[in-house]
């Protein structure tokens, strides 16, 4: 029997199922997920206990105010989310699109103010590695501080363009009426991604630009 | 054979209900995935392989052989890359574990089809980017990539580190997967204190894939961006630590031991059984021991650092956690013996294998023992008795186990059986070849002769000749299992549905196995290898 045309697959013998298969195979990958941002934690750690002023001094180079705006878009954009699923449990496919749009256009927003951040960096010179240029930080610790602040905004970075494209795929199933009540699998598992790209936020945000 | 075995032979089966080159390259089927996984790791063992032999050849003299020592580093670092990478991490989960899991859960498909076929590419594409680095230039840092080498060398350690750090993914991907099918796709009656102990093996390893890979993919990209940007978290001189590498590689690259080592204990398990007309003595005992390896596994990454300037308490707990792994592992060598004990043994060449196995993860793992307490190794570090200790736990383990089940399910995965002598011949050989290989390795190692070196002191030469005397016969085995395999393809006498009469789980479907598994979902209604049920197994 082709299983094309319906998205239940017959193999998982019943829908309960391959729906638990699913979140279950998306929380594993979100556990890999969290190991492989791990390393840098620990690298923030150890390099924080090598040169904790330089550390400090630092993080004042960023722009703590911005990095606020930027939580709260991407909390916001989590709630929308949020929000897709509830409306989608009950088969408002039009409603949960809409949610979703309103989602990625606050993850764009929080993207722009990254980019505008880089820029603001790059101008100043508070590069990693060979490109650093800061003079009133030593390049011992100044260097490595910055080098750690990229690999993780940036990482997170390309974590949130992965989840906005796995969004703006959810928002044309729900244009083609892919999901409904009975079939949203794709869209409670898109948004668990969505989710953890806010949390890593949640960590990122203040190890980088709060503490002190 | 029984009528339900002849209907069965009758209907297509995997192999041939659809045969173009598009249907292979574009299946879902986990059956396929799982050939083509062989395909490719037993490339990868023949381009390992090759290396290993020319640096053999090149110890036969203390001096210069065949090569410059240059290309000696070159040729040693390919060879650990290639079968530490490329072979000994996917061999036995993605090769065996694709084929025979679903099928010994009863299931019809893995729980990501299509996940499943981009693992295969994934795969290709990194071993495709590592040996592209391989032909480029070659890498000189050793399998481990230590810094602050391995971010200076001028050698094209970049693409080989991206090449496996692909690879991680591929391993990942792999692992979810059957965690994921474990977990939903079991067949009625099938519950959690009956899953075969070779699903056990591969669901402990799958859990240390997916929590260990992330880690050696950051540390990869870390070093391949320190050689592009410079940008100094590993390389002193920029105010990183080089140690944070090791620790951080290590937390990895021994769980990944157990990546290795677990599956190959999940086939030994298998095959103990199934020829001893047994079921396993303490079946709760080696699924759990499993896990205490696996978790034991993540807290020893320490005892490759006992020289890097880590504390002596430091040393000295890592050292206890690393000898832990020795009871476990004890656990299961006991149990496999018990097994034997008193059972119907049926010495075919799986079982064969299965002896050169015990035989060399007990000597390796009582090396082990004593590399892991710290006066010894500070002795024994970095020289040959390591080298000689890994190959013994690693490669002997793997190999035994990987030849025990290619012999194992090859009536399985191809209806075809093998010539059982020429197989005898080979199996007796490779055994013989590799304690010849390896065993004079560790009277060099303790006689002072450091690993990777390209010259040694002339007394050392009899002992590496003996070692590379090893090496050929292994060589010779190996070519000879190639023949016979490629030849019972397509010469070999049809094997019936059970050849083995086994009563694993994975022996209820036909041989080859259908396009779906089974043509109606399998009933099983007993433990996974009763042997005091007479029936035949059922071929559903």
């Amino acid at each position: 029997m082709s299983t094309e045309t319906t998205p239940w697959r017959e193999y998982f013998g019943s829908r309960e199922n391959q729906s638990q298969a699913a979140q279950l195979g998306m929380w594993i990958f979100l556990g890999s997920e969290v190991l492989l941002f791990a390393n840098l934690f620990v690298g923030y750690a150890v390099y924080r206990y090598y040169y904790p002023e330089v550390f400090v001094e630092a993080s004042h180079h960023l722009a703590a105010g911005w990095a606020t705006v930027q939580t709260l878009l991407l909390v916001t954009s989590s709630l929308c989310v949020v929000l897709a699923v509830h409306f989608i449990r009950s088969g408002r496919a039009f409603w949960m699109g809409v949610a979703l749009l309103v989602a990625m256009g606050l993850g764009l927003g929080f993207l722009v103010i990254k980019g505008w951040e880089y820029w603001k960096h790059w101008e100043e010179g508070a590069l990693p590695g060979e490109y650093y240029r800061l003079a009133e930080l030593p390049e011992r610790g100044g260097s490595l501080f910055f080098t750690l602040y990229f690999l993780l905004t940036g990482l997170h970075a390309v974590h949130m363009l992965v989840g906005l494209s796995v969004l703006g795929w959810l928002v044309w199933g729900a244009l083609v009426g892919r999901y409904t009540a009975e079939y949203h699998v794709p869209v409670e598992v898109g948004g668990l991604y969505w989710h953890l790209v806010d949390v890593f936020w949640l960590f990122i945000y203040p190890l980088l630009y709060l503490v002190e | 054979m029984n009528p339900s075995t002849a209907g069965s032979l009758a209907e297509p089966d995997y192999l041939n209900h659809e045969t173009t080159v598009r249907s292979w390259l574009l299946t879902r089927d986990h059956k396929r995935i799982g050939v083509m996984f062989l395909v490719l790791v037993l490339f990868a063992l023949l381009l390992g392989g090759v290396f290993a032999m020319l640096l053999r050849i090149e110890l036969l003299t203390p001096g210069p052989t065949i090569m410059g020592p240059m290309t000696y580093n070159r040729v040693f670092t390919l060879h650990g890359v290639t079968m530490v990478w490329l072979f000994m991490i996917p061999a036995i989960p993605s090769a065996f574990g694709n084929f025979v899991l679903p099928l010994m859960l009863g299931a019809k498909e893995v729980a990501f089809p299509r996940l499943n076929l981009a693992s295969v590419y994934i795969y290709a594409a990194g071993a495709a980017l590592t040996l592209f680095g391989m032909v480029w230039s070659g890498a000189d840092t050793g399998w481990t990539f230590y810094t602050p080498y391995s971010t200076t060398s001028p050698t094209a350690v970049t693409p080989i580190l991206l090449g496996v750090f692909i690879i991680g993914f591929s391993t990942i991907i792999t692992g979810l997967n059957f965690i994921t099918t474990t977990h939903t796709l079991r067949a009625p009656g099938m519950h959690w204190s009956r899953i075969p102990l070779f699903v056990w093996a591969i669901y402990g390893t799958s859990v240390i894939q997916v929590v260990a890979t992330p880690v050696l993919a950051m540390v990869l990209v870390l070093v391949a961006l320190e050689r592009v940007a410079g940008v100094g978290i590993f390389d002193p001189s920029r105010g990183g630590d080089p140690v944070l590498f090791q620790h951080m590689f290590w937390f990895y690259s021994h769980p990944a031991v157990y990546i290795m080592v677990l599956p190959a204990m999940g086939v030994i398990t298998e095959v103990v059984c199934a020829f001893s007309r047994k079921n396993i003595f303490g079946y709760r005992m080696i699924a759990a021991s499993t896990f205490g390896i696996a978790f034991v596994g993540f807290f020893s990454w320490g005892h490759h650092m006992f020289v890097s300037g880590q504390s002596t308490f430091g040393s000295g707990i890592f050292g206890v956690l690393s000898m832990l792994v020795a009871i476990f592992t004890a656990i299961k060598i006991f149990n496999w013996v018990a097994t034997m004990y008193g059972g119907a043994i049926d010495l075919k060449v799986p079982l064969l294998y299965v002896l050169g196995f015990i035989f060399l993860l007990t000597f390796g793992g009582m090396t082990g023992v004593a590399v892991a307490t710290t006066s010894l190794d500070v002795h024994w570090h970095d020289t040959y008795f390591i080298v000689a200790h890994f190959h013994y736990i690693m490669v002997g383990s793997v190999l035994m186990a990987f030849l025990a089940a290619l012999h194992y399910w090859w009536p399985k995965m191809f209806g075809r059986l093998f010539p059982e002598r020429w197989a005898f011949v080979a199996a007796c050989t490779i055994i013989f070849g590799f304690i010849v290989t390896f065993l004079p390795q560790f009277l060099l190692g303790n006689m002072g002769m450091p690993r990777r070196y390209y010259q040694y002191p002339s007394e050392m030469q009899w002992l590496n000749v003996l070692s590379t005397a090893g090496a050929s016969l292994l060589a010779f085995g190996f070519g000879l299992i190639g023949i016979y395999l490629l030849w019972s393809l397509r010469y070999g006498k049809e094997s019936p549905a059970n050849p083995w009469g086994s009563r694993g789980y994975e022996w209820f479907s036909a041989s080859p196995p259908g396009p779906h598994n089974f043509r109606e979902p399998p009933r099983f209604e007993r433990e996974v290898h009763d042997y005091t049920v007479s029936e035949a197994p059922h071929v559903y």
